[in-house]
């Protein structure tokens, strides 16, 4: 994975529901990359989906990037913190992208009331869909670390295996994205993730 | 500090742009995607920042602050221009005397607004100068630019975003303030500030001559710029859809415009006749098309780039093969998903919102509704919110109805959008003898556009105290009598009190109590649970429409109901609706 080593844009797409910290996720990842001395750009989701509705970040970065949206057919990574949403923007992941998914199910108020169904099968729906896919347990590894909010940062860990940057980096990042009480607990979440595999 | 690069959207961008370019004064009311502008603008040293309480008041108190010779800054979302278009039609005339630069921040494809307006048709029809960043670096460069234009020509100028372009990160590269060099002094000049007849027509001539300079200045400023490379294709663009653009067609030759209005005639024709074919790639209206095509220019546009939405890289690589004559194949994606449960923004759990409009649907009255987060409420299963037009209109509207004869209506609306503009609507039911039943749902914050503080929270924007109104006190001295507070956590006494104010022949406002909870930090909550022995699988708890409640399959046809206890805040309007007592607290 050092494509972009010859010029060309590598893109990351983070999917989630809204609440669950994805913007703090793209924050990370995206200042790593420009620490790391690539242009990059990223693409928020701000206002009404919040709400609990579905959010995507998306990143690109090499060596000139022009749009901050990616293509469909063209995400190098998917990072998803709930499996429906990885289904959900599949289609924009390339033919032999990496999936990393938090083994975390939160039903949309349209399954909750009744309306309709949680695919059962969604682990399987998953395995179909992407070649390369980890599922992560990180809510349980968050929770077991003493906060479940840093699940996403267990996510970060795991995808730095294959990004070219220093892990030094990683941690400083991380550490300046974060209010200072928190701090340690999040570099232990991104360890926990790069230590994964 | 010469070379400091920092990540920044365009947001956090425009806000280093008015601190570098040496802004005093920057005013705003918040509206995605817009709000982090004067957010970010807070945290700089020596610019007086403050929420207005709508946008009107933003620019009419920019205006002054820029007479008096402050640089200024105006930050809002697209439909806030509309509310400020009064004194936008005429600053033009009066001028200004430090620079102003209104930032508009237009959302297509209506992420988080009503409607996608292209305020660009603003620049055209208010006779002001437009910029149009494409990334976070131009973002930050062009409040200079604006602030520059705006002192030189004696004209307020747009900065106009677009949610892709406030939203998105980029490297920007740092500079030092540059300090406003005016003295604040405001000088006795009614030929230039008095907008009487007889003046103003003195101004109006003199602004035609102030597009005639800024008309030669389009056409030579730096940021209007020819990008010659293959000469067979030719692509005028701007904004946004620039950075799509170079994606999709690396080998083109560009114009790309970053100042757009006025338009540059000269460079558009020079640019014209270098390249074989012309195509303008730009978003939602085709306002540089049909320019183009009344200077007589062959030029292709709305036929292959959409007028409605947002466009992306794949949009344009589809335009690409059209342009081309090739036939469109769908692209093949990676394998056939079946549908997906779809999953809309919802209200949170434990919102105070949820407990009004589950007995606004049992009363069984239309709901005339405004601009908020309990907009969605309009979605099943609480399916109580009849219209939305725009801020103040909850009101307004309601008022409407009841004069025509249609008594079966409430109006509701939220805290800060009842300063933003449903004072005058609530004042206008008092003053023309109205009945309507008005009900203000009082969370104590700017919730949706994320919590910002307004004239009923008693801070600002700095955190600062201030006076703190309120709701109810306003409403007596306009006169209304029936004035009521009500706990939306209690249904039971919320239906009532709505059943009273709604039969009752006088006008009347009920104000909700309770504040918004995502706000209510630090508070133990002790969330509910159901005891599945009682619980009958009835699924009338599942009508309030809150996420922390899901409906479970015990065998193939029971079903019953249990309780997300991460989520449950314990506001309890569940165990109120609940026709077995099944849901508890420990």
């Amino acid at each position: 994975m050092c494509k972009q080593d010859n010029g060309e844009t590598v893109n990351i797409l983070l999917a989630g529901v809204g609440g669950q910290g994805i913007i703090l996720a793209s924050t990370i990842i995206s200042m790593a990359v420009m620490e790391s001395g690539y242009d990059v750009k990223n693409n928020e989701v701000h206002g009404m989906a919040q709400r609990g509705g579905s959010v995507v970040c998306q990143i690109r970065f090499g060596k000139k990037v022009f749009s901050p949206l990616i293509k469909k057919g063209s995400a190098d990574f998917l990072i998803a913190l709930e499996k429906l949403e990885a289904l959900r923007y599949a289609d924009y992941l390339k033919k032999d992208g990496v999936v990393i998914v938090n083994n975390f199910k939160i039903s949309p108020l349209t399954v909750l009331t009744g309306q309709s169904q949680y695919p059962a099968n969604i682990d399987e729906m998953m395995e179909e869909t992407f070649s390369h896919l980890h599922i992560v347990d990180g809510v349980k590894l968050a929770q077991d670390l003493g906060d479940v909010r840093t699940s996403n940062v267990i996510l970060i860990g795991l995808l730095s295996h294959y990004l070219p940057f220093k892990k030094e980096v990683w941690i400083n990042v991380i550490k300046k994205s974060v209010k200072e009480k928190f701090r340690d607990i999040n570099v232990k979440a991104f360890e926990i993730g790069r230590e994964m595999k | 500090m010469k070379n400091q690069k920092e990540l920044l959207s365009g947001n956090e961008a425009i806000a280093r742009g008015a601190y570098e370019s040496g802004v005093n004064f920057a005013a705003g009311y918040p509206g995605t995607p817009s709000s982090e502008i004067l957010e970010n603008i807070v945290n700089y040293p020596g610019i007086y920042a403050e929420w207005s309480v709508n946008e009107k008041v933003a620019l009419e108190s920019a205006a002054g602050a820029s007479w008096a010779g402050a640089r200024c800054i105006v930050t809002m979302k697209h439909v806030g221009l509309n509310v400020a278009s009064d004194p936008l039609m005429t600053l033009p005339y009066v001028g200004v005397k430090g620079g102003l630069v209104i930032v508009v921040a237009d959302d297509p494809s209506m992420h988080s607004s009503q409607n996608e307006q292209d305020s660009r048709n603003y620049a055209k029809f208010a006779k002001v100068p437009l910029l149009e960043p494409s990334d976070s670096q131009e973002a930050k460069d062009f409040v200079k630019i604006g602030i520059e234009i705006s002192e030189k020509y004696d004209i307020p100028v747009i900065l106009r975003s677009t949610t892709r372009i406030s939203h998105s990160k980029g490297i920007v590269k740092l500079g030092t303030r540059e300090e406003n060099p005016h003295k604040i002094h405001f000088e006795k000049n009614p030929q230039k500030y008095v907008t009487v007849p007889a003046y103003a027509r003195v101004m109006r001539v003199k602004l035609e001559e102030k597009i005639k300079k800024l008309k030669k200045l389009t056409n030579r400023i730096g940021i209007n710029k020819i990008i010659l490379n293959n000469k067979r294709l030719g692509i005028i663009t701007g904004s946004i859809s620039y950075q799509y653009a170079r994606e999709v067609f690396p080998d083109a030759s560009f114009l790309k415009l970053g100042m757009s209005y006025p338009f540059p005639d000269e460079l558009i024709r020079k640019f014209a006749s270098l390249v074989k074919k012309l195509v303008v790639i730009e978003e939602l209206d085709p306002i540089l098309e049909e320019h183009i095509r009344s200077l007589g220019i062959k030029v292709i546009g709305k036929e292959v780039i959409p007028d409605i939405g947002e466009l992306n890289v794949d949009i344009i690589e589809e335009a690409k093969l059209k342009l081309s004559g090739k036939k469109i194949v769908k692209k093949k994606v990676l394998k056939k998903l079946p549908d997906l449960p779809k999953r809309p923004p919802v209200l949170c759990p434990g919102c105070p919102h949820r407990g009004i409009f589950y007995a606004l649907k049992k009363c069984n009255v239309s709901v005339v509704g405004d601009i908020g987060c309990y907009s969605l409420a309009t979605y099943p299963p609480l399916e109580s919110l009849d219209s939305i037009l725009c801020m103040g209109a909850g009101i307004s509207a309601c008022h409407g109805m009841d004069k025509v004869g249609y008594k079966n209506v409430v109006g509701v609306l939220g805290d800060s959008t009842f300063f933003h503009s449903g004072m005058t609507s609530l004042l206008d039911i008092a003053y023309n003898k109205g009945a309507s039943t008005i009900i203000i749902l009082d969370n104590k914050t700017t919730a949706m556009t994320g919590h910002q503080h307004h004239p009923g929270t008693g801070k600002t924007i700095k955190d600062e105290e201030t006076v703190h109104i309120s709701i109810g006190e306003i409403a007596r001295a306009f006169g209304i009598k029936r004035v009521r507070e009500v706990n939306p956590y209690n249904v039971e006494e919320t239906y009532k009190v709505l059943k009273e104010e709604i039969s009752s022949d006088e006008p009347s406002v009920i104000i909700t109590t309770e504040p918004c909870i995502l706000n209510v930090r630090g508070v133990e909550v002790e969330p509910c649970y159901i005891d599945a022995d009682l619980c009958v699988g009835c699924g009338a708890c599942l009508k309030v429409g809150c996420p922390a409640l899901e409906k479970v399959l015990i065998t193939d046809k029971k079903f019953n109901v249990q309780i997300n206890t991460v989520l449950c805040t314990g506001c309890e309007i569940c165990c109120q609706v609940c026709k077995v007592n099944a849901i508890k607290k420990e």
